[in-house]
């Protein structure tokens, strides 16, 4: 019955005009509603999604993204200590993650790709649960239904498929939450992406579609994967989309919000594009200096998301030493549990693989316990055995 | 207390990485995540943060040692025992002799701790069988993997088209490149003396020490190269890099020197048939002959005879310097922009000696790595426009010299010869001189006896 809808009032009715009919917009031109100077640009079509955003709601914004940053940073520096096997840095992107993910509903459930880190904080997630499968003390740090995030997914887009999938699930359900699907430019290319672009079209399903180009799939750069903007790439599918600067974190607030409502109200899929940079390593395995031009860098580092909201607030008067003071002590506070929660994780045992396997008990399962405890009993005491060899 | 803190797997799989440098030293006190040191790994060069606040006590290993994953590389002093990484307390003497837990290094792998070889298993409780059989033990011959040559490769290299972006950067490693950005060097101005132009620390070093080039290293990489978005009418580029530098060096020669340009247009056709019988010679066989080398050529002959076009203005001193000597300065079209990078002291070279000079300048500027000793002190300089179909220009002084020559294309036209209209190959010189240091009556003798060597090889033994 949805392709049956999709068919009448869908945009799949009649050739790329669709997208002109209503307010819906594709691709276009960059929205912008903070200038890298911090000066609040007027937006006939975006402002009116962000009116109820209050001064406080600005500092909120500000200490989210400051303390993102720091939370990036500490992991940073915990891999480079040894205790986190890998890291993949998101700094750079913090207006991106914060502006989408603060303008989400508690019961819209987001599936984010593995740099989504800031997205995952504010849904809720403990950080030192999200550095736990980067210690490699878990495969997945949390629980997904506590905080409606999916457990961040490696394969490059695969999880805009699940998005795509639960959002049907919404469909049949009657709800009216929306599902949202973070990933990057580089896979916009791969072949799952374009799947659920096509599934999302053809049934409607009320699935948003947040894609950070931060310029770089690992050491690829975006204008190679690409020979259009990449919010174009949705024309194609039938997919209404918008291309905003992902460092200005209400321009990317604003387009979230008109991308939510519209899918929460049987209007669609909607894909957004946020223009931003990805300023580190694709990990902190990688050396980018090796493919990257140390001036497009600096161009990058002159529109820094934090740094602009911070000039907007200051240009608004709203600056004020108690909020730097509580955002700094926040931010310190956040990296001190950080690191302490880190090193002090308990170490998983060999048992644990077990544990999430089905959710109801399985006999062929029990077997395979029984026998891997038998066989980890056969060592004995590991210091025993480690005589018993140098006695040989 | 003492803490240890042993190198970890800094990316994925690592087994070992090398200390480049540190960054304090015993006895200092050093704060939580402040840098103590870089180490290569086989990926990157990255710095260590320092995972305790307290006075480093001892520091293991010495820069340039290849360090295995897992050793301690420093010791900290830290006041009581608030959250240290679980287990990496020193072991101290204890875990020399005693037959070490094993303990995991930190995170990831390629942690080999010593003692720590398969665990080996408990017998096995049931009964032995009665004869025991001293079965010799199974060679295992390690079977090399054949390999088919893959005859097809090379061809598929060649096929694939050539990659559309920029020239690619200078070979180097990490720890090179972290040197050249502590220097503050361009890695493209250097020219690389290692293996396959590899650039080494000492490369980076020399560079530093021999460069007086007043140009901002890091601005040469900077024309931008982005391709103009469908439906835009204008692209902004900002001025850095060498176009920056290169519209100084143009205003302040053009505004400083009154330039006169002039144009003399000669039938080369004897100077082009030197050229084929030269090339076809057993002398300059594997060289590289073109209209260029032997205009250099002629121009250094001519300079012999009109020193004046061979000196410099020195508006400090109120003097004028004349050059006993010829710099050649040689217009380069690079993909940094444009360069005149010049051979030292070329009117001591023989043809054949200049024609590899200038080979070697050309091929090195095109590849982006021009030494900035090669780019300065040059005493008069060539450009050849004729290589992109022009017949003639006025072209502006590289400033400090007193005269450049613009050599324009080599063109079959209807040409007076021997009182009759025939086809002959005729090419334009255009020459720009410092009207300061140059009268009319000198430049004009000057590109006189060019043309006359030019038109006939010959009348360069009147000049020599």
């Amino acid at each position: 019955m949805f392709t049956d809808d999709a068919g009448k009032g869908g945009i799949a009715a009649g050739g790329p005009g669709n997208s002109a009919e209503s307010n819906r917009r594709t691709g276009g031109d960059l929205v912008q509603l903070v200038t890298p100077g911090g000066e609040r640009v007027s937006h006939p079509e975006f402002d009116p999604w962000l009116q109820d955003v209050t001064d406080e709601q600005l500092g909120a914004l500000y200490e989210d993204m400051v303390v993102i940053r720091r939370i990036d940073a500490e992991a940073t520096a915990l891999q480079r200590q040894g205790e986190l096997a890998l890291w993949p840095p998101l700094l750079g992107q913090e207006a991106s993650q914060i502006g989408s993910a603060r303008a989400l509903r508690d019961d819209d459930f987001v599936f984010p790709s593995y740099r989504d880190n800031g997205v995952a904080y504010c849904r809720g997630v403990n950080p030192e649960d999200i550095v736990k499968a980067w210690r490699g003390n878990a495969l997945a740090g949390w629980d997904p239904y506590t905080v409606n995030v999916a457990t961040q997914q490696i394969i490059i887009g695969a999880q805009t498929l699940h998005a795509t999938g639960y959002a049907m699930g919404i469909q049949n359900d009657g709800a009216d939450s929306v599902a949202v699907a973070y990933f990057g430019d580089g896979a916009t290319s791969e072949g799952d992406v374009n799947e659920a672009l096509v599934f999302a079209a053809s049934f409607q399903a009320p699935v948003v579609f947040f894609c950070q180009n931060n310029h770089w799939a690992i050491s690829e750069p975006v204008r190679l994967q690409s020979h259009i903007q990449i919010a174009d790439r949705a024309a194609g599918f039938g997919i209404p989309s918008m291309r905003v600067d992902g460092n200005d974190v209400l321009a990317v607030m604003a387009a979230t919000r008109i991308a939510i409502d519209r899918a929460r109200h049987g209007g669609g899929p909607t894909f957004i594009e946020a223009v931003t940079y990805r300023m580190g390593p694709h990990t902190t395995a990688d050396d980018p200096t090796r493919y990257r031009d140390a001036n497009e860098l600096e161009d990058w580092a002159a529109k820094d998301p934090i740094a602009r909201l911070k000039s907007l607030l200051e240009r608004k008067g709203l600056l004020t030493e108690d909020l730097e003071t509580a955002v700094a002590a926040k931010a310190d506070a956040v990296a001190k549990a950080l690191r302490a929660g880190t090193i002090n994780m308990p170490e998983p045992q060999p048992m644990d693989i077990f544990k999430h396997v089905y959710s109801t008990p399985n006999s062929s399962l029990e077997r395979q316990q029984d026998h891997y405890s038998r066989y980890l009993a056969s060592f004995g005491d590991p210091a025993e055995a480690a005589s018993e060899e140098g006695a040989r | 207390m003492i803490k240890e803190f042993r190198l970890p797997d800094l990316g994925e799989g690592l087994t070992e990485s090398e200390i480049v440098a540190w960054k304090v030293a015993v006895g200092d006190t050093v704060a939580l995540n402040q840098i103590i040191a870089e180490v290569e790994t086989a990926k990157a060069v990255v710095e260590l943060p320092s995972p305790f606040a307290g006075v480093v006590a001892a520091l293991h290993e010495q820069p340039g040692t290849v360090v295995e994953v897992g050793k301690p590389i420093v010791s900290f002093e830290v006041e009581g025992d608030d959250g240290g990484p679980a287990g990496s307390e020193t072991a101290g003497g204890a875990g020399a002799d005693a037959p070490a837990k094993r303990e995991p290094n930190l995170v990831g792998y390629g942690a080999v701790l010593e003692n720590s070889g398969r665990p080996s298993r408990r017998a096995r409780s049931f009964a032995a069988p009665a004869v025991a059989v001293a079965a010799p033990a199974p060679v295992v011959e390690p079977v090399a993997p054949v390999v088919e040559p893959v005859a097809s490769a090379p061809a598929v290299a060649e096929a694939l088209p050539a990659a559309p972006v920029s020239a690619e950067r200078p070979r180097s490693t990490p720890p090179v490149r972290k040197l050249a950005k502590d220097l503050g060097v361009d890695l493209a101005a250097v020219t690389g003396t290692g293996e396959h132009g590899l650039i080494t620390r000492d490369d980076v070093r020399n560079f530093v020490g021999g460069g007086d080039l007043p140009v901002a290293p890091q601005d040469l990489a900077g024309v931008s190269t982005q391709a103009p978005a469908q439906g835009e009418r204008e692209t902004r580029t900002p001025i850095k890099g060498v176009r920056k530098f290169t519209a100084a060096a143009m205003i302040s020669s053009a505004f400083t020197a009154p330039h006169v340009t002039e144009f003399l247009t000669v039938d080369v056709t004897p100077t082009m048939e030197l050229l084929a019988k030269l090339k076809a010679s057993r002398a300059f066989a594997g060289y590289k002959l073109t209209p260029l080398t032997i205009v250099a050529k002629a121009v250094l002959i001519a300079l012999r005879n009109h020193p004046t076009l061979n000196t410099r203005w020195d508006e400090a001193t109120q003097e004028i310097v004349q050059y006993n000597y010829v710099n050649l300065g040689i217009a380069a079209a690079t993909p940094r922009g444009l360069t005149v990078p010049n051979i030292k002291d070329a009117d001591r070279m023989s043809l054949l000696e200049l024609s590899t000079a200038l080979t070697e300048l050309t091929d090195t500027a095109r590849a982006g790595k021009t030494a900035p000793a090669e780019l300065s002190g040059g005493t008069i300089s060539i450009t050849n426009i004729g290589v992109f179909g022009i017949d003639a220009g006025t072209p502006i002084l590289n400033p400090g010299e007193a005269a450049i020559l613009a050599l324009g294309a080599v063109r079959k036209m209807p040409w007076e010869y021997q009182d009759e209209v025939a086809l002959r190959q005729v090419m334009t010189l255009s020459l720009s001189f410092d009207h300061r240091l140059v009268d009319g009556e000198q430049g004009s003798r000057f590109l006189q006896d060019l043309g006359a060597i030019l038109s006939d090889p010959g009348m360069a033994l009147a000049m020599v």
